[in-house]
């Protein structure tokens, strides 16, 4: 390996680390709020690149079926027991986020061709389609079990996962595909040429993690989601409902899935099923940092992203063994360092 | 006294762990501006009581509060904004939070509520508990028993309550902090926050309340204005001891 390899490889594995580094910290947030180790978070990878994909080819992307197909249904159940309790005052919002705006969109898509439409505006629809699946996929999915442990939680995320990999199947078929870059072109910098993919993906992610950073550190909504992960009773008693912090940690989580799917699926062909192995290894950030510490989290994922990057080239063929090897010291570390507590589970 | 209207009636109450009943028909009333006490033995279910009136826990019984219904399909988080907030025993502060943070917190039903207006109420809480204005930027797991009740009687006041719970404020504190912490209850009736009151420390709690239950094995075994129950020969050899002095 020369320098100039070398440093290719360091491009490759920051760029990928960056994304597992988004989904890490979505991974993190996820588990912190509601205890749910969110294995369908590829999956957000995925119908977003996807879905941009079906945008840009002129066509109605299947998301669109069932974030209405999904909406109907919170609708039926939200509503049903809404009028059991004579709580009519909660419909309106409830129909208008639930049904409302994905028809809208069915509406605007039906009659706009969207092939013709800017690049930010093609996003702008992926993310109005696919983010609200993730609230919906929680109050149908989650939040009847949402005092279930940590297992329970684990089990219904796998189904989640394996129904949402058919789904993909079946929306969008087994052809990959793969969408234009933001800007065509490259910088060259003394021995090296990045993409300028390559630097908006990395830009963008620092932008999304440092959005967050002031999100968690500054708003009071961030505030009561870290409240309500370390302590659901005290959030409680404070009018922060666990409802309302999952679907809203449910909610970051889609739209860093999605947007992820967004920024790579110029670089990589994504099929329905490409998104696990890409959430794994966020997955396998998050868990260095223990699934509680974001930086660590954000750090373990760069790690991944530069081990698989430099595995690639000394040992293509076991380049996903090594990175998920990495996960057997990390655990035993772990197990000898943390002081566990027996508290909730 | 029985002029002020009523703030909160529970008729029949009664709350069940599986089958085991933790209280059995309770009955008490809570009128605006009033403090009213419930004292009694560990495990008589005062702390059940409370749960089950901040809906933590479901009941069967009648509670009606501002002349309003609250079953058991109410949620906490609903009666948070109705004016109701609980400071349980275990204060459930947010450890790895700064204490200002930990304030903050407390208005957050207000702000969802679109009421933006809290820095007002954030410095009288400081001018309630000047400690909390000196800790502000310190993380509430670093504070002492005595600073964690005050951050928790804080923070709950921070959500403007109308009625303020307080489950054992006393419990695990020094006898110095306990007279600062009472103080403070008995500030609150000035502010117009009616409080009920759950303590074993049955003097000091029967000193600040006007109103007292006594709870017994989930039943109310006695009930009184606090004047009268301090005096009651019954109360004075069960909970006060021999002599009664204060």
């Amino acid at each position: 390996m020369d320098f100039q390899i070398a440093l290719l490889l360091g491009q490759d594995g920051l760029t990928n680390g960056a994304i597992y580094a988004l989904l890490a910290l979505a991974l993190v947030l996820v588990f912190a709020v509601t205890r749910v180790i969110f294995i369908p978070q590829g999956e957000f990878v995925a119908y977003g690149a996807l879905t941009l994909a079906a945008l840009q080819a002129g066509k109605l992307p299947a998301t669109l079926w069932m974030v209405v197909a999904l909406g109907a249904v919170v609708v039926a159940v939200d509503g049903a027991i809404a009028l059991r309790h004579g709580a009519m005052r909660r419909l309106p919002r409830m129909l208008a986020l639930n049904l409302g705006i994905p028809l809208l969109l069915w509406a605007l898509l039906a009659h706009v061709e969207t092939a013709g439409l800017s690049l930010i505006a093609q996003i702008a629809l992926t993310l109005c389609i696919v983010v609200p699946l993730g609230p919906m996929l929680y109050r149908l999915a989650y939040q009847p079990i949402a005092e279930a442990p940590v297992l329970i939680l684990l089990i219904v995320s796998v189904a989640v996962h394996v129904v949402l990999i058919g789904l993909g199947l079946l929306f969008f078929g087994a052809e990959g595909t793969r969408t234009p870059a933001f800007s065509e072109g490259s910088l060259e910098l003394g021995a090296v040429t990045l993409q300028y993919q390559t630097l908006w993906i990395l830009a963008i992610s620092a932008l999304l993690i440092l959005a967050l950073y002031a999100f968690f550190g500054r708003t009071l909504y961030g505030k009561a989601l870290r409240a309500t992960a370390l302590n659901r009773t005290g959030a409680r008693l404070m009018g922060i409902s666990t409802t309302m912090a999952g679907k809203l940690s449910f909610t970051l989580a889609a739209l860093i899935g999605a947007f992820s799917g967004i920024l790579i699926s110029p670089i990589t062909t994504l099929y329905y099923d490409s998104g696990f192995l890409i959430g794994l290894k966020g997955f396998v950030g998050a868990i260095i940092g223990g699934l509680v510490s974001y930086p660590l989290a954000a750090a373990g994922a760069l790690l991944v992203g530069f081990l698989e990057s430099y595995s690639s080239f000394w040992a293509s063929a076991y380049k996903e063994v090594i990175v998920f090897t990495l996960i057997i010291p990390v655990l035993l570390w772990r197990s000898l360092t943390s002081h566990h507590s027996e508290e909730e589970e | 006294m029985s002029a002020r209207p009523v703030l909160l009636e529970a008729k029949d109450l009664s709350v069940s762990y599986g089958k085991v009943e933790a209280l059995h028909k309770v009955s008490l009333t809570i009128r605006e501006g009033e403090i009213v006490t419930v004292i009694g033995p560990n495990g008589a279910g005062k702390t059940t009581l409370l749960s089950s009136l901040m809906g933590l826990l479901p009941g069967q019984g009648e509670v009606v509060y501002l002349g309003r219904t609250l079953g058991n399909d109410v949620e906490v988080e609903e009666r948070v904004g109705f004016g109701l907030t609980l400071v349980p025993e275990k204060r459930e502060l947010f450890a790895d939070m700064s204490v200002a943070d930990n304030l903050l917190l407390g208005a957050f039903d207000r702000y969802r509520r679109g009421d933006r207006d809290f820095d007002g109420t954030m410095n009288e809480v400081y001018g309630i508990f000047p400690r909390l204005r000196e800790r502000a930027a310190q993380m509430a797991g670093t504070l002492s028993g005595g600073e964690r009740q005050m951050l928790a009687m804080g923070r709950a006041l921070m959500a403007k309550p109308k009625l303020l719970m307080l489950d054992e404020p006393s419990l695990g504190l020094a006898p110095l902090i306990i007279r600062e912490i009472f103080r403070v209850v008995a500030s609150l009736r000035e502010m117009g926050v009616s409080v009920l009151l759950v303590e074993q420390n049955a003097r000091a709690a029967l000193q600040v309340a006007d109103f007292g239950y006594v709870l017994e094995t989930g039943e109310v075994s006695l009930e009184g204005p606090s004047r009268e129950l301090e005096n009651d020969p019954r109360v004075i050899e069960a909970y006060l001891g021999l002599g009664g002095k204060h």
